[in-house]
């Protein structure tokens, strides 16, 4: 046979998949920044549309949610529950599962956990009852994705509309719980019990940040560890990649599927537990925080990579703290950050688009002389609609 | 094969134009991202004759005829039809300007029926002329010497039946041309035969028709013209006095030279070059020990699927069992229910005398059973993932690729250098995408992936479809290394007769689901494996 | 427990049933000729509500056939952004649909509370047409025979829908877009415009569902009002296989779900809101349990076409 044209040339340039390094990271956030301000203009536009000031709007935001101490604090402490979620979701989507339902599992989660919250810490004083409860937190969120699960896995059925349900079914159901047996005889609000302040979690020297965040960054990180370096994440990544090949492979595809999608619960019900018993100590009921919809952006924005979640989250968290605050003072409802999350959500697709189309010329062609390409260059762009986001970093 | 001469020059119709072409291409030159896929290519099509334009895979045919049909538009070039300048910009265009084709892989829609099929494309908004396209259908059937029953669900025909539909269909706008981009792949050797006479049929009523192959004896038997194709530019053409002047042999010969210039020699004796294809004994000495045992297994078909039933069959320690049959009659559940990606029905599988059946994918793969899929980006590989990551894809977790569950790329990269170095893999670097790959590559990466760490016994399925020539010998050569020298069983599903022929000591039947036979591969052995291929009397 | 059937139970089942079933009869009507065509229209929630919101608005200035007119016009519009993202620029298909309810959701909260701060501006009540002899029928009469001509409107739809994607050209290209978009291709129909023009019927009828529910259904426009109502089309549209017949009846049976809670506190059976809620999604979940093997979808369904690509 000829010489191999590579031989000794071969270099493990780490470029596969360049998204799963922290520079991919890195460069997640940059591009992100792209459909992020796209957005917000959109969104200014709209408020002029509407006879409101953009700047003032804008300006309170960043007033309230970054430049202020205590609006920096509680920026941070809205961080902890939606890395915990984000998490969550990065587990599922890695895997091509669409777990659309983390509404619902979060709220079930906080239902239990405040349900049972005050005669637990009763029963286990100190920490010990604190993580009986994140343990049953996580337990509830997870045992909620089984049925989509088991339908996934057993029938192929969709699980954006499985999932869905679940969540309209689980967020009454959490409130029926909440009116019901959990309900607090000490008041007429129909909510929950409160623990008291001194037994919920405890906060980080002298601020009013509640060390979940610490446990949501160790999480995160540990997330990205594990889809980025261990067999059990690169089963996860091939399974949303090409489910096929996962079966070819090799891989328990079923039994991998619910167990994605039970510890993308388990994530985003500890979310609902470390917010309970970090900030609340109660639930009231017909609370929704909304957390899910809107944390899917982000999740895209950083391509699936963990790490990258971290600044985009953060972004978040002072635009959702500020953004309260900003529309009180406009005199609009809070789901104003609602649509502009869509519209970044929207641009964000469009950009992925032109970048995808940029980085379709391969930079390397087949040193084999004698093959044409048998298939159009437009079909090696991956824009399945299943992992459409899996070929942005590293493509040669 | 039956002596066809008759078939390559019947009367020609007086009407017809001999002098100028139908559609005429120059110059016609079509780039990709890193390939020249058609390169300053002139081309003339001539009505009432059968112009055979053959070249191995990759020499772009295929490209060729997407221009010709509509689907791409050339870089540069000019296309004449009838002696006018004309811009083919679509698929409808094409057939507007009486060019049609009949592609590969089927573009019938399975669930409707014939009619509907028919139908597609013909109305104007709201109503469909129904009458009219039934009397059509009756009229173009007869031309073409076939009956088609229009109410049928166009996924019920048998393959060569639904080629018949396709065939009408191109034919359908009163088109003067006829495309067939490799219309054998898919039929039996008397399918074969059927189709020859259609277009002999319609040859005779003055109508152009091209051929597009990569079989040498297709050519001999039924082209009168013949342009040869060759790294995308044309290598030579012969007008049709030479082709009926010249012996076979002799025309086989400069053909064959024409594909491969300084390289005939070599390749001469690939099963596509040859001139004719038939069985051959091999005088290998066979160990008696059985590697692979299907006892009576039945698989359940999904939809659109026919499933298997009761199929028996033993491979011998270092045989080659081909398994023939026509495209959908079992071949894909036969492959994944030995490999394990279906559940049994029924039956058992052994494997050195010990049952599988309960075992997983990665547990059969680990005992030395192997798959090399013909899905190579559907199934057989991840394209987001490094070549690297993909050769080691099916070993996830062991060691010493990983370690505990971490991961160790050091091993792996060592590995994969190893298995690119040896399999002849051309990629950039071990981490490039393997998406980018060309196909061929994708193959040596996925036989590379199988056949390292002691492989037992190998299902490979259609292991040379679309592959360039070099390479097919490769892989065929590489079958037949490891089976001779290092006793590892194969189990060859192909619908590519000649490379069984080429390949097995023994060729196994598929039809409908079930096993028709077994055919020692001998002289003739051709003839008995067609006869079951469509069903002929069970033993 | 004999109650439950009395004439007034079984009215306000009915009645109500109609009410809640014909905004998903509408938006299923629609889902079915995208799906059918190979988009899957996971945003059909947000045309829902665009159309809600246009139409009312339209509604309170003008009057309901205009106001329904609106609807149909805005959910189009929203449509018109599936086309773009989906259809012709190929991107995925969940995404783009996660982000245009979002959006959808968003943008008509914000218009609702700056139009009309926080009042809830009611509209009158729709006349209904009254069949004669069929709508004097104890118990079933009123309900069935006494509605809107929308109404009426909705179910010559059906039949409509059925005969398009049955015995026209149309409709065979619209399937041959969703089975094998290649061969549509090949006989020199465009994939990308027949899809563009299922995905603005279905943009249409959504709007039209989302206008029913606010001028009709409830007279009031409220965020967020959909509640569910896209995704459950959704499902009916995957259960019924793309037969129009199957639509109607799963329309039905899912706005009786709806309904049953208000006949029940009609008869005094009085029943937690909570679980009033959640019916219709429990019904949901356990029509897809059941169900769940014999759910067909077109081959090509969610993936876009790209000419060359196989």
């Amino acid at each position: 046979m000829t010489e191999s044209a590579l031989s000794h040339e071969i270099k493990a340039r780490d470029l596969s998949p360049g998204r799963d390094r922290w520079s991919g990271a890195l460069r997640s956030t940059a591009q992100g920044i792209g459909p992020i301000l796209l957005g917000l203009i959109a969104g200014g536009i709209l408020l002029i549309v509407i006879g409101r000031n953009p700047i003032t709007f804008y300006g309170h935001i960043l007033e309230r949610g970054l430049f202020s101490w205590g609006g920096l604090q509680d920026s941070l402490t809205r961080m902890a529950p939606l890395l915990f979620m984000a998490a969550g979701l990065i587990v599922a989507f890695r895997a091509n599962i669409w777990n659309i339902g983390g509404d619902g599992q979060f709220l079930l989660a906080a239902a239990i956990v405040s349900g049972f919250g005050p005669s637990i810490i009763g029963a286990y004083p100190g920490g010990l009852g604190l993580v009986i409860l994140c343990v049953m937190a996580a337990v509830t969120g997870g045992l909620w994705t089984v049925v989509p699960a088991v339908l996934k896995a057993f029938y192929g059925l969709n699980e954006v509309i499985t999932s869905l349900m679940m969540t309209f079914v689980g967020v009454n159901l959490a409130n029926l719980l909440i009116k019901g047996p959990f309900r607090s005889q000490s008041t007429n609000v129909p909510q929950t019990d409160i623990i008291p302040s001194e037994n919920l979690l405890p906060d980080i020297f002298g601020s009013r940040i509640h060390v979940g965040i610490i446990a949501a960054l160790v999480a995160v990180v540990i997330v990205h560890y594990v889809m980025t370096r261990t067999s059990f994440g690169l089963r996860l990544n091939v399974l949303g990649a090409n489910p096929r090949a996962a079966v070819h492979v090799g891989i328990d595809v079923r039994r991998l599927t619910i167990v994605a999608f039970m510890i993308s619960g388990a994530f985003i019900g500890l979310a609902a537990g470390i917010e309970i018993l970090g900030v609340w100590g109660y639930v009231r009921a017909d609370w929704n925080p909304n957390f899910g919809l809107t944390l899917f952006a982000l999740v895209f924005l950083a391509r699936l990579n963990a790490l990258a979640t971290i600044p985009l989250v953060g972004f978040y968290a002072v635009i959702s703290m500020g953004g309260h605050y900003a529309a009180r003072k406009a005199d609009l409802p809070d789901d104003f950050m609602l649509m502009v999350v869509g519209l970044i959500l929207l641009f964000m697709t469009l950009t992925e688009y032109f970048v995808a189309r940029r980085a379709r010329r391969p930079a390397a062609p087949d040193t084999s002389p004698t093959v044409a390409h048998d298939a159009s260059p437009i079909a090696a762009l991956d824009l399945s609609p299943t992992g459409s986001l899996e070929t942005g970093g590293g493509h040669e | 094969m039956a002596d066809l001469s008759e078939l390559r020059d019947p009367p020609v119709s007086a009407e017809v134009e001999a002098d100028r072409p139908a559609v005429e291409v120059r110059g016609i030159t079509k780039a990709f991202p890193g390939v020249v896929a058609n390169n300053n290519i002139d081309l003339s099509v001539y009505g009432g004759e059968v112009h055979c334009v053959l070249g191995e895979n990759g020499a772009g045919k295929s490209t060729l005829m997407n221009i010709l049909s509509g689907m791409y538009q050339p870089d540069s070039g000019v296309i004449y039809i009838d002696g006018v300048e004309a811009d083919i910009e679509s698929p409808k265009d094409a057939l507007e300007m009486g060019i049609g084709t009949v592609y590969q892989h089927p573009t019938l829609i399975p669930t409707f029926s014939v009619l509907e099929n028919l139908l597609l494309g013909q109305g104007r908004g709201v109503a469909m002329d129904a009458k009219g396209a039934l009397a059509g259908l009756k009229r173009i059937a007869s031309d073409l010497g076939v009956e088609v029953d229009p109410h049928v669900q166009a996924g019920r025909l048998a393959l060569g039946q639904q080629q018949q539909v396709e065939i009408i269909k191109a034919l359908w706008g009163g088109s003067r041309v006829l495309i067939l981009d490799e219309p054998t792949s898919m039929l039996t050797p008397q399918g074969i035969t059927e189709l020859m006479k259609a277009l002999a049929q319609l040859k005779g009523r003055g109508l152009a028709v091209v051929f597009i192959t990569h079989k040498l004896h297709e050519v001999l038997d039924i082209g009168d013209r013949v342009t040869v194709l060759r790294h995308g530019r044309v290598a030579g053409t012969l007008g049709p006095d030479v082709v009926h002047a010249m012996a076979r042999e002799d025309l086989q010969k400069s053909i064959v030279d024409m594909m491969f210039g300084e390289e005939a020699a070599a390749l001469a004796g690939v099963a596509e070059v040859r001139g004719e294809v038939t069985g051959h004994r091999s005088n290998r000495a066979m160990s008696r020990e059985i590697a692979l045992e299907i006892v009576d297994i039945s698989v359940e078909p999904n939809r659109g699927e026919v499933g298997i039933h009761d199929i028996s069959l033993a491979v011998r320690r270092g045989e080659i069992m081909g398994v023939a049959g026509v495209d959908g009659n079992g071949q894909r559940e036969l492959a994944e229910a030995i490999a394990g990606q279906r559940s049994l029905h029924r039956g058992d599988i052994l494997l050195d005398g010990a049952t599988i059946k309960h075992s997983s994918v990665s547990g059969r793969q680990r005992m030395g059973l192997r798959y090399v899929t013909d899905d190579r980006l559907g199934e057989g590989t991840v394209s987001s993932l490094s070549v690297a990551k993909n050769l080691v894809l099916k070993r996830i977790g062991d060691g010493p690729f990983w370690n505990r569950g971490r991961v160790r790329d050091e091993a792996i990269n060592e590995c994969a250098v190893d298995l690119v170095h040896g399999f002849d893999i051309r990629t950039p670097t071990i981490d490039t995408h393997c998406g980018t790959l060309s196909g061929g590559n994708v193959q040596k990466l996925l036989l590379a992936r199988e056949l390292s760490f002691e492989p037992k016994v190998v299902i490979y399925n259609k292991p040379t479809h679309g592959l360039d020539v070099k390479t097919t010998y490769a892989v065929r050569d590489r079958i037949r290394q490891l089976a001779e020298d290092d006793q590892v069983s194969a189990l060859l599903i192909s619908t590519d007769l000649e490379e069984l022929l080429d390949v097995c000591d023994r060729i196994a039947v598929l039809f409908g689901g079930r096993l028709m036979g077994v055919v020692e591969n001998e002289i003739g052995a051709e003839w008995e494996v067609g006869r079951l291929m469509v069903g002929g009397d069970a033993r | 427990m004999s109650d439950l059937f009395t004439a007034t139970f079984v009215a306000a089942l009915v009645s109500g049933g109609i009410l809640a079933g014909m905004p998903l009869l509408f938006a299923a009507l629609g889902e079915t000729i995208s799906e059918r065509a190979g988009v899957l229209n996971i945003g059909l929630e947000g045309m829902m509500l665009m159309g809600g919101y246009g139409g009312f608005v339209v509604a309170l200035y003008t009057n309901y056939w205009l106001g329904l007119a609106g609807g149909i016009g805005a959910g189009a519009l929203a449509a018109v952004i599936m086309l773009v993202f989906c259809v012709r620029l190929g991107l995925d298909q969940i995404v783009v649909g996660i982000a245009l309810l979002v959006t959808a959701e968003g943008i008509t909260s914000v218009l609702q509370r700056a139009q009309f701060g926080t009042t809830y501006p009611r509209l009158g009540a729709v006349p209904n047409i009254e069949i004669p002899l069929l709508s004097k029928i104890p118990a079933l009469g009123t309900s069935l025979f006494s509605q809107p001509l929308i109404v009426y409107i909705g179910l010559a739809l059906v039949v409509l829908v059925h005969w398009i994607l049955r015995s026209t050209s149309m409709g065979l290209n619209l399937r041959a877009a969703g089975e094998k978009p290649q061969a549509l291709d090949v006989a020199g129909v465009s994939v990308l415009a027949t899809r563009s023009v299922a995905v603005m019927i279905t943009g249409a009828l959504a709007g039209l569902g989302g206008a029913y529910m606010s001028i009709v259904g409830a007279g009031i426009f409220v965020p967020f009002m959909t509640h569910g109502a896209g995704f459950i089309s959704i499902v009916i549209a995957m259960l019924a296989r793309g037969r129009a017949a199957w639509v109607l009846i799963g329309a039905m049976l899912f706005g009786m779900s709806v309904s049953f809670s208000t006949a029940l506190q009609l008869v005094g059976v009085s029943v937690p809101q909570d679980v009033v809620n959640m019916l219709p999604f429990v019904v949901v979940m356990i029509a897809l349990i059941i169900f769940a093997r014999r759910s067909y979808l077109p081959a090509a369904l969610g993936a876009p076409y790209v000419r060359g690509s196989r």
